[in-house]
């Protein structure tokens, strides 16, 4: 009893800290500049997903291949090296990357693109390895002792069973690409970030809050939506929870 | 390719001229992030364990921290300016901190968890068997066998935070992402590679730093 | 069916896994590879199936040599199965028995058919598993359907690698009894990798009981306990080797060459045993019914003699002086 009780009250406590945020700023009227606004809200809110969907699926068409790559048995010698410097990459911060990128390549869409792109590649790179090299190597053995073709190997055993890691890693590298994109406005790549330095450089909290809101959401609404696809693409047997 | 030799070159230069403010900034990012990590510890491995007593809390409180960690960074903390602002602290060191402790909640909270969760009930049972009350078991055996998984989780949130600290500086935190804010307003292109490098190095450092430290207080026993 | 000529495998310069074992393997024929853990065993039975390469010598499958062979076909013309079962997490009890087949490009029809009747052979009802992932099985179940999976394409031969070894021994018997009623129906040429004696006992018409990569001997079950070829195969077979061995004799055999005893004393006094009972079972009645003798009735329970225990002595000790072991040179 005394444990549930504490926990509804933390629940409850969560449901009114954010309904009190949402009347704060409904109150303030922090959402006019948004409402005010709609038309280019609109093509920043494309110009980021644009920023997002780019550097995602370049950053997929990447990292997985290379990952399944490095697994296979003629590579297996890399791998060691790709790891390493995997590991190493994720230890700079994306301000890092983005900054250095403006360094090399000047402002613009295409730095952001490529920027955002480099950094969404180490999720998605790492957990693809992980999820390979998870599968049970019996699995592997009995496939070959059955007469599956390397190929049907590949396709088969290893992506099937690896897919819930390898999308938890696109989901990883996707929801912090949206949060890495509202960063590119600094360096000329526009995207909702463009109200948020603009609103803390005017101390505006409407322009703001109208960026940081949205982007907020979108994280968010992204976040779960690939969720759902990780449960309906993942078949039921290769789900962490059933091993 | 000389173009980019001689932007080698001034990088080079640009951080021995101004090696002693880079130093006054680096000691203001360690200050924030280190500051922001004990109190999150603090609260998160206190909680960690907590949690293990009730399931129910727990999904909640994880549930929560993971919302949070899916916020960006910048987004939280142009939230939290005006918030702040309400109390006159608007821009700042507050939210900046603020905001460092609630984003290192989720891997300090769920590695403590987890760990403590998955201990060997046959060790737990041999701490009952040999007469420990509930505080020896958890100093004695619990926490001392948890400790590479909760330093893994602590090290994740440093990493992560010192990230995040550099972005903080664009709301008057201070810290190393001084160099990026200011270059990028300038379009001084030595001081935003120069801010990019001390920032990896400083994060590859921190990250080496705690692996040296998980290796220390891990008993030997553990691998 | 499968011969080894004179195989050996060398790992990297000099670790010698297989060394110079010749055996066959006849059709319908179950042969058990024994031995203790290294003793090139799993590496001799992985030989025939490519999924190890052959340093020296040669493996004949069906006369011609695996070498001539391609790879993927001869492995859909090999059933294999393993100890951790090797069920693809991924796929539904369905897909994984009828894996081989859809390689081998089958209609739906005719898989959903050959499931159906693989389901049946094992006693699983087909519409309650379909459907169903492996983590949702018991291991005898997952087993049960790793074995049917080798069999679905109904290749002639089978590799199994301690197909049993992971499950408790309750259930390892029960499932060891369905594998050798389905296989006295199936006829299949099956080797077998086994640590277990009385496993081998069991299960195989043949033991080929290994050493350090040798082959020590290669016999029947029963000249392997009786006539041991060496000290290491009398070691391995353990002391109480000649007690193994009555279970692998049934009265049957022993009428063959003996007269049952008279039966002087009235049925329902001593115990009675059918003649299809092993010796071990009937010295175990006559102790337990602290009596000199059992009855044997037949098929249609007529009492048609007795059997005591000099009589088993007698036949076990004519057995052991008659047959001269068998010793791969």
């Amino acid at each position: 009893m005394g444990k549930n009780v504490i926990t509804w009250t933390v629940r409850v406590i969560v449901y009114l800290g954010l309904l009190a945020f949402f009347i704060w700023v409904f109150s303030n009227e922090y959402l006019n500049h948004l409402v005010e606004n709609f038309e280019e809200f609109l093509v920043l809110l494309r110009q980021h997903i644009q920023l997002v969907a780019l550097s995602s699926f370049l950053a997929i068409a990447v990292a997985v291949p290379s990952a399944i790559i490095v697994t296979r048995p003629k590579f297996q010698r890399f791998e060691g090296v790709v790891s390493t410097v995997v590991n190493f990459g994720y230890t700079i911060p994306n301000m890092a990357i983005l900054a250095l990128m403006m360094g090399i390549m000047g402002i613009g869409f295409q730095t952001a693109v490529v920027a955002l792109f480099i950094y969404s590649i180490l999720p998605i790179f790492r957990n693809t390895l992980a999820g390979i090299q998870s599968v049970n190597s019996n699995l592997i053995d009995s496939a070959k002792g059955m007469g599956f073709k390397p190929y049907q190997i590949l396709f088969k055993v290893e992506l099937p069973n690896a897919a819930y890691s390898i999308i938890a890693g696109i989901r990883t590298a996707v929801v912090i690409n949206i949060g890495a994109t509202a960063l590119a406005y600094l360096i000329g790549g526009g995207g909702l970030g463009n109200w948020i330095f603009v609103g803390i450089n005017v101390f505006d909290n409407s322009i703001l809050i109208s960026g940081a809101l949205p982007i907020t959401l979108l994280a968010i609404t992204v976040d779960l939506f690939l969720r759902l696809l990780e449960r309906k693409v993942v078949p039921r047997g290769a789900r962490p929870s059933t091993r | 390719m000389g173009n980019s030799e001689s932007t080698f070159w001034r990088v080079i230069d640009y951080f021995q001229n101004n090696i002693d403010w880079i130093l006054e900034l680096t000691v203001e990012h360690v200050v924030l992030v280190g500051s922001a990590i004990i109190v999150a510890i603090l609260i998160g491995v206190p909680l960690g364990i907590y949690l293990t007593t009730n399931e129910q809390l727990a999904s909640t409180v994880l549930n929560i921290a993971g919302v949070i960690m899916t916020i960006p960074s910048i987004a939280l903390f142009g939230i939290m300016v005006p918030i702040f602002a309400v109390i006159n602290q608007g821009i700042g060191f507050v939210p900046a901190f603020v905001a460092l402790i609630l984003y290192s909640q989720l891997p300090i909270i769920r590695n403590t968890y987890t760990a403590i969760h998955n201990v060997n009930p046959q060790i737990r049972d041999a701490a009952y068997g040999v007469g420990m009350n509930t505080w020896q078991r958890l100093f004695k055996v619990e926490i001392p066998n948890t400790i590479p998984v909760i330093m893994a989780g602590i090290r994740t949130a440093v990493v992560l935070n010192i990230g995040i600290g550099v972005i903080a500086a664009f709301i008057g935190a201070g810290g190393l992402g001084i160099l990026i804010s200011q270059g990028i307003t300038r379009g001084y292109h030595e001081m935003i590679i120069s801010g990019a490098i001390a920032i990896s190095i400083l994060g590859i450092t921190a990250d080496l730093f705690l692996r040296f430290l998980q290796r220390l207080l891990t008993p030997k026993g553990i691998s | 069916m499968i011969q080894y000529k004179s195989v050996t495998k060398i790992y990297g310069e000099d670790v010698t896994a297989v060394d110079q074992v010749s055996l066959d393997v006849n059709e319908g024929e179950i042969v058990v590879l024994l031995g203790p853990s290294g003793c090139g065993k799993t590496t001799l039975l992985r030989m025939v199936n490519g999924l190890e390469s052959v340093t020296d010598g040669d493996i004949l499958f069906n006369g011609e040599s695996i070498k001539s062979l391609n790879e993927i076909e001869l492995r859909r013309k090999i059933g294999y199965v393993i100890q951790s079962n090797g069920l693809f997490p991924n796929m539904n009890i369905e897909q994984n028995v009828t894996v081989v087949p859809t390689l081998l490009g089958w209609s739906k029809e005719d898989k959903k058919k050959r499931f159906e009747e693989l389901m049946e052979l094992v006693g699983l009802d087909a519409e309650d598993y379909r459907k169903r992932y492996p983590h949702e099985l018991s291991g005898g179940q997952q087993q049960r359907i790793g074995v049917i999976r080798a069999l679905a394409a109904d290749p002639p031969a089978m590799l199994m690698d301690e197909p049993f070894g992971a499950l408790d021994p309750i259930i390892r018997e029960r499932v060891q009894d369905e594998f050798l009623a389905i296989q006295r129906e199936l006829n299949k040429t099956i080797l077998f990798v086994s640590h277990d004696i009385d496993e081998a006992i069991k299960m195989g018409d043949k033991i080929a009981l290994m050493k350090d990569g040798q082959l020590m001997q290669f016999d029947t079950p029963s000249q392997i306990l009786q006539n041991p070829a060496n000290d290491f195969v009398a070691q391995f077979v353990g002391k109480d080797r000649m007690v193994k061995s009555l279970t692998i004799h049934r009265i049957e055999q022993l009428m063959e060459r003996y007269e049952l005893l008279d039966s002087s004393i009235e049925k329902g006094q001593i115990a009675t045993v059918s003649k299809s009972s092993n010796l071990r079972d009937v010295l175990s009645y006559i102790l337990e019914s602290k009596q000199q003798a059992v009855h044997v009735v037949n098929e249609n329970d007529e009492v048609i003699g007795q059997v005591d225990f000099a009589l088993v002595n007698q036949y076990m000790i004519d057995l052991a002086e008659k047959d001269e072991p068998v010793v791969n040179p």
